[in-house]
């Protein structure tokens, strides 16, 4: 049985990542909360409304209610990359070379290394941002689509476009496919060396709730979502994608839904955190379930593996929080 | 934190048009010594003169929903925002959403419905519309909106009542009656009504709405309750006719004691209709697929419905409520001894037929 180290904060925590082998705990009051040799609080924004990891520089991007952006390190240094006054920051994304995107009104905002900043602007509200895994390329979700944007070029902004409201964006790991979540409980995805606009579209529909987290397995095989009382794990190995195959259902619970995913590193392992805060692991290949934590105070909202993969720490609406160590 | 979250965070949509006094009201709402703290989701800051975190901008949004229905839209941006304040629901005792003066009321309150993580986390308390007493009749000449934020508000306050005349006011409280039933009418100067009438109403809710106002969807009731402004006579049974006599309500007159059963047609600029249908005990196996059918099939017509529904053999009142083309329904309590078992709806939109709606509610009525 895998054992669990706790951590109670206060109130709701965002997001939860390894930085190194530390793991840190974003609240949305602003507390980043780091289990270093102890846990030691950094005060990072005034609300914090978005933290996610910057994997190349190992440090946390996070925007807040008080329109800042902020780059914080494993020992908690905090560099303030933007301020907006008076805008609220709930959209940040890492990219290679150091740059960073982060989004408010119908703006995203890219930050070179060396401190330029490029605006790219969209018809309608920026919803999410992600950058593509080659080259400085980003996908900006929006209302009725995804636009995406050469960074470097000035080449034009190719749209992709799917009516209804994109409320996050992700590019697959081997860059030929960007899938969205929509504001009506689906996943949507353009394959994006399809030769028709018909063959380049794919719908994944049928969840109950809004699917708010996802999650590529380490090649880029699969693709696991929340937004079901299961992990919605859709099939991406082959080169049209999941369409004409039916998605994986792991971890099924009986009306108890998946909140949060994350595949292990190395390994075809799927970490489910669900909406009363219980924590299973399951085995791609055959569907073996190991059970992680039993349920807690709250939802779960994040969880992320160390690099390693032995351990999985998860953070909670409630604020109970923590990291589990699998190898017992 | 639990407990926090158990109760559901009220939401007061607070519309009108630029001039209506809505700032005024905000900064009262947020200067004024009332024991509670509102977040404050506005479009711009503009003349807010004052400094709190709990003030945010957003750009409004609208989202059609990808289900074909053209009236299922909802506010993106209120979704987002309403999200990140719940994340900390013990800065604020509520949420306060301006609408920008052409703003249609509707996509926001229908995102209180619509969402699934806003809705299990707040409650739509009431939406409330400014009316500037002086413009008014030349808002409902301009547009559409004018008309649509008094005909979806909970609660209307008429305001800038001391620059018009008393028989202005009559008229102006005249019209705000005949594009809406229902709403409770506050006739104020320089944004002065008591915040108590218009926060924390419960009046979204028509089961807490009907605590507080038993015959709130009964205007001609006596007891009805208008608030101490409220020009409403309440002992004639029927406005003074010469009073807003203006050459066009001639075919007034013989509404009689039905005077709340206001034809658009005799105002100016108002296309806004109401029905109010009242009927014996329903079976509910008729009057179901008949609101869902009425619904679906004029919902884009209907701003908003609202009913007590008295089922035959059923011991507790049945509240129906609704938007467009979503309808809720919940059992209030029992029946009162001696209360009359009846059913009363009403809808408030455009290009309604009265007498099929008449017809086809009446039909849904148990048969003895």
């Amino acid at each position: 049985m895998p054992t669990v180290a706790p951590l109670d904060i206060e109130g709701h925590v965002v997001s939860t990542h390894f930085l190194g082998d530390i793991p840190v705990f974003a609240a949305a009051t602003g507390a980043i909360h780091r289990l270093d040799g102890g846990e030691k609080v950094t005060e990072a924004n005034a609300g914090l409304l978005t933290c996610v990891k910057d994997p190349a520089s190992q440090t946390l991007l996070t925007g807040g209610e008080d329109g800042r952006v902020l780059r914080v390190a494993h020992d908690g240094t905090v560099t303030e990359l933007a301020h907006v006054p008076r805008k609220w920051i709930s959209v940040v994304a890492p990219g290679p070379q150091g740059a960073v995107a982060y989004a408010h009104g119908k703006s995203t905002f890219v930050r070179l290394a060396d401190g330029t900043t490029k605006e790219f602007t969209e018809e309608r509200t920026v919803e999410a941002v992600d950058f593509a895994p080659k080259g400085l390329r980003i996908a900006v979700a929006r209302y009725n689509g995804v636009t995406l944007h050469w960074v470097g070029t000035a080449g034009a902004p190719v749209d992709l476009d799917w009516k209804g409201a994109h409320t996050g964006v992700t590019f697959s790991p081997d860059g030929r496919f960007v899938v969205t979540m929509m504001q009506e409980s689906a996943l949507h995805g353009w394959k994006l060396d399809g030769k028709s606009a018909d063959a380049r579209h794919m719908r994944m529909t049928g969840y109950p709730a809004k699917v708010k987290s996802l999650s590529w397995s380490p090649k880029g095989k699969w693709l696991a979502s929340s937004g079901a009382p299961a992990a919605i794990v859709w099939p991406f190995s082959g080169k049209d994608g999941p369409m004409g195959k039916a998605p994986l259902e792991l971890g099924t619970r009986a009306n108890i839904l998946v909140t949060h995913v994350a595949f292990h590193p190395m390994e075809e392992v799927l970490a489910i955190g669900f909406i009363d805060g219980m924590i299973l692991a399951v085995r791609i290949a055959d569907g073996k379930e190991a059970l992680l934590r039993r349920p807690g105070k709250g939802a779960v909202t994040s969880l992320a593996w160390s690099s390693t993969g032995k351990l999985l720490a998860f953070a909670s609406e409630a604020g109970d929080c923590g990291v589990i160590d699998i190898t017992g | 934190m639990t407990e926090a979250s158990a109760k559901p965070t009220p939401v007061t949509v607070l519309t009108g048009y630029l001039g209506s006094g809505k700032t005024t009201l905000l900064n009262r709402i947020l200067s004024e010594n009332h024991g509670k703290k509102y977040a404050v989701i506005v479009n711009e800051f503009g003349e807010i003169g004052i400094d709190n975190d709990l003030i945010v901008e957003s750009d409004e949004e609208i989202y059609e929903m990808n289900n074909g229905c053209v009236c299922c839209t909802v506010r993106g941006d209120l979704i987002r925002v309403v999200e990140g304040l719940m994340r900390r629901p013990g800065r604020f005792d509520g949420i306060i959403v301006e609408t920008t003066g052409l703003a249609d009321p509707v996509p926001v309150a229908q995102t209180f419905f619509m969402d699934d993580d806003v809705r299990s986390k707040t409650e739509l308390d009431a939406v409330v519309a400014l009316v500037d007493a002086k413009h008014l009749p030349l808002r409902l000449k301009d547009s559409r909106e004018a008309e649509d934020q008094i005909a979806f508000a909970d609660v209307v306050v008429i305001n800038k009542s001391d620059l018009v005349s008393h028989d202005e006011l009559h008229q102006i409280e005249h019209i705000v009656r005949a594009i809406n039933p229902s709403a409770r009418i506050y006739t104020t100067t320089r944004s002065g009504v008591d915040l108590a009438k218009v926060l924390d109403q419960g009046a979204f809710n028509l089961e807490r709405a009907l605590e507080n106002d038993p015959h709130f969807l009964d205007h001609d009731d006596p007891d009805h309750v208008c608030g101490p402004d409220c020009g409403h006579d309440h002992h004639h049974h029927g406005h003074d006719h010469h009073d807003h006599d203006h050459g066009h309500d001639h075919q007034h007159h013989d509404h009689g004691h039905h005077h709340h059963d206001h034809a658009p047609s005799a105002i100016h600029d108002v296309t806004v209709t109401s029905v109010s249908l009242r009927g014996g005990e329903m079976n509910p196996d008729r009057f179901f697929p008949w609101i869902q059918k009425v619904t679906q099939t004029q919902g884009p017509n209907i701003l908003r419905l609202k009913g007590i529904i008295a089922f035959k053999g059923d011991e507790e009142r049945y509240v129906v409520q609704g938007v467009h083309m979503i309808v809720e329904g919940d059992h209030q309590r029992p029946w009162k001894d001696g209360e009359k078992r009846e059913s009363r709806l009403v809808f408030i939109g455009r290009e309604l037929d009265r007498e099929k709606l008449e017809a086809s509610f009446k039909a849904c009525e148990a048969t003895a």
